[in-house]
C-alpha cells in the first residue's frame, strides 16, 4: 500500500531553521531557563525535543533535561480501535511538579494527543505551567487546544496525511503531505 | 497518531503484534511471540505503578467481574489492583457470602452475572477446565485465574517477566521445579511457556506426587532434589497443597522436609547467581527454610510486585480495541 506524495513541505534546511527561531523564541518566553524542561511525545516528538535542548545549551549554557511521554494509555479511543496499540514506556526521569512543561509534538491536528499528554503528566505531578511547540500545525482542531511556538501552519484536507520524516528514525528530515490511495 | 488514517494505518502494520485472543485460558494456546508481547506490554505497565498517581484511565467504564471459588491472597488482590490501576471498575464475588452456597450453579452464577453486562470474568475454580466450559456459553472474555490442577496462566508470566528480569534471556536456563507437581497447575503453565520460550525445565519432587508421564511435555524429571539442583539458574519451590491431601501422597512431612526441601546447603549446589521462586503461599520450614525464603537470592515478593504489572498488560490486551471474535 503506498502513499500517493503531494508535496514536500519542508526539507531539512528549513526544518533546521524552524527549529532555531522556535528555540529563539523559547529562550525569550522563559526568563528562568532553569525551570524549563521538556517533554517529546513519542515518537518523533522525542527527537525535537532533544534537538531543542542542545540547541539550548549551546546558546544558553543550560542543560534542559529531555523525558519520553507515551500517551497510548490515555487516547480517548481506546474502544474503537481495531486492535490495541502496542504500550511503550513513559520514561521521565525528573519531577514535573512546579515546572515549566514544555511539550513537543511534530504535528498539531485534532488536538485529542495533547489533551491525553496533558492528563498523562498532570497524572506526574504539577507542572506550574504547559507551553505546547509543534513543527507543523495542519489545523482540524477539535478540541480547544492551540500551540505556543509553531514550526510552520500548514492549511491541509482532513484526507491528506502530513508526515514529520526526522533523521534520527528515517534517516532524512523532511515534511511530506500525502495522501492514501483509496482508504475508505 | 496524527490522524485516524495515520493511526489506521500504524495498526495494519502493527496488527502482528497484537495479542488476537479474546480469553486467556491457558499458556498452551499462546506463541512465544505472544508471551512476549505479553511481557512487552507489562514493562510498559510497570512503570505506572511507580508514579505518584499509580492509575492510567485506559480502562474507564469497562466492568470486571472477579469471581473466586477459591480461596486466594495474591491473585484476587492483585487483578484488583490492576484492573483498578487501570481504572476499570471491579466486583469482588466471593463463594463464602454468594448464592452457591444455596446451591446456585456455576453455569447459572455466569448466566446471571453475565446479564449485568461485565466486559470481562476472571475465575477461579478449584475444577479444571471450568474457565474453558464458560466460554462455552458466556459471551464475554474469560481470564483464568487458576483452574484446578490445569493452569494457572498469569502466574506463569509473571513468573516469566520475573525471570526475564533477573536472567534477560530464557535460552540454555536451567529451570528446576520442586515439590507437588501433580497438583499444580502453576507447574504445568510453567512447563508450557518455558518450554515455548527454550528453557530447559527438570520437575523434581517424590514419585507419588511426580508421575513418569510429565516426560510427555518435553521436561526431565528427577527424584534427587540434590542432584537436579546442580547448575541450576532458577529454583522455582512449589507449595505442598495441604488442601488437596497432597500430605497423604508420602510417608510424613518430616521425610518431605529431608529430601525436598530447599536448605541453605541444598541451594549451594545451584549456580552462584541462581533465584529462588516460590508462586506462595509459603509453608515455611516445609517446602522452604525461612533463611533461604528471606534471602538476598529470594524473589519471591518480587514476583508478586510484577504481578500486578503482567495482569495489567493482560487486562490491557484483552479489553483493547474493538470486540473480538473468539480464536481461542
Amino acid at each position: 500500500m503506498e502513499e500517493k506524495i503531494k508535496a514536500r513541505i519542508m526539507d531539512s534546511r528549513k526544518i533546521r531553521r524552524s527549529i532555531l527561531r522556535m528555540t529563539t523564541e523559547i529562550i525569550e518566553r522563559n526568563r528562568n531557563l532553569k525551570n524549563l524542561v521538556i517533554v517529546g511525545i513519542r515518537t518523533r516528538g522525542i527527537y525535537l525535543g532533544k534537538r531543542i535542548s542542545k540547541l539550548i545549551k549551546e546558546l544558553e549554557k543550560i542543560e534542559i533535561p529531555v523525558g519520553v511521554l507515551d500517551i497510548t494509555l490515555y487516547r480517548d479511543d481506546f474502544s474503537e480501535l481495531e486492535a490495541q496499540h502496542m504500550v511503550k514506556k513513559t520514561e521521565i526521569n525528573f519531577s514535573v511538579a512546579k515546572k515549566d512543561v514544555l511539550l513537543v509534538d511534530d504535528v498539531l491536528f485534532t488536538g485529542r494527543t495533547i489533551r491525553a499528554a496533558m492528563d498523562s503528566l498532570i497524572d506526574l505531578g504539577r507542572p506550574k505551567t504547559i507551553q505546547l511547540l509543534v513543527l507543523i500545525d495542519r489545523g482540524h482542531r477539535e478540541l480547544p487546544i492551540r500551540a505556543d511556538y509553531v514550526g510552520k501552519f500548514l492549511p491541509t484536507s482532513k484526507r491528506e496525511i502530513v508526515q514529520v520524516k526526522l533523521k534520527e528514525i528515517d534517516s532524512e528530515d523532511e515534511v511530506l503531505i500525502t495522501e492514501p490511495p483509496g482508504i475508505k | 497518531m496524527k490522524s485516524s488514517l495515520l493511526s489506521r494505518l500504524e495498526l495494519n502494520r502493527r496488527r502482528d503484534l497484537a495479542f488476537k485472543h479474546k480469553h486467556l485460558l491457558g499458556i498452551q494456546g499462546l506463541t512465544s511471540s505472544e508471551i512476549v508481547s505479553v511481557l512487552d506490554t507489562a514493562e510498559s505497565f510497570y512503570e505506572v505503578s511507580t508514579r505518584e498517581v499509580k492509575k492510567v484511565p485506559t480502562l474507564r467504564g469497562k466492568t470486571i467481574i472477579n469471581l473466586f471459588y477459591e480461596p486466594s491472597t495474591r491473585t484476587r488482590s492483585s487483578f484488583e489492583l490492576a484492573a483498578k490501576r487501570l481504572s476499570a471498575d471491579i466486583v469482588n464475588f466471593n463463594k463464602q457470602t454468594s448464592s452457591v452456597i444455596k446451591g446456585e450453579s456455576f453455569k447459572d452464577t455466569i448466566l446471571n452475572l453475565e446479564a449485568m453486562n461485565p466486559d470481562a470474568i476472571i475465575i477461579r475454580h478449584s475444577a479444571s477446565g471450568i474457565p474453558y466450559f464458560a466460554t462455552t456459553f458466556c459471551q464475554h472474555r474469560i481470564i483464568n485465574a487458576g483452574d484446578g490442577s490445569h493452569e494457572h496462566p498469569t502466574q506463569a508470566l509473571l513468573d516469566a517477566f520475573t525471570i526475564r528480569q533477573e536472567k534477560k534471556n530464557f535460552k540454555d536456563l536451567k529451570v528446576i521445579i520442586v515439590g507437588d507437581i501433580i497438583h499444580s497447575r502453576v507447574a504445568r503453565s510453567n512447563i508450557f511457556l518455558l518450554n515455548k520460550m527454550g528453557a530447559k525445565v527438570v520437575l523434581v519432587g517424590p514419585p507419588a506426587l511426580l508421575p513418569v508421564e510429565f516426560k510427555n511435555f518435553g521436561v526431565e524429571i528427577d527424584f534427587n532434589l540434590d542432584r537436579a539442583i546442580q547448575g541450576a539458574d532458577v529454583v522455582m519451590m512449589l507449595r505442598i497443597q495441604l488442601e488437596r491431601q497432597a500430605a497423604n501422597f508420602f510417608p510424613s512431612i518430616r521425610e518431605y522436609r529431608n529430601l525436598y526441601s530447599l536448605t541453605e546447603k541444598r541451594f549451594r549446589k545451584a549456580k552462584k547467581n541462581a533465584i529462588i521462586m516460590h508462586p506462595g503461599p509459603i509453608n515455611r520450614g516445609v517446602e522452604i527454610s525461612t533463611d533461604m525464603a528471606d534471602s538476598a537470592k529470594s524473589v519471591i515478593l518480587k514476583q508478586v510486585e510484577n504481578g500486578i504489572a503482567v495482569r495489567m498488560a493482560v487486562l490491557y490486551l484483552l479489553l483493547g480495541g474493538k470486540k473480538r471474535e473468539a480464536i481461542d
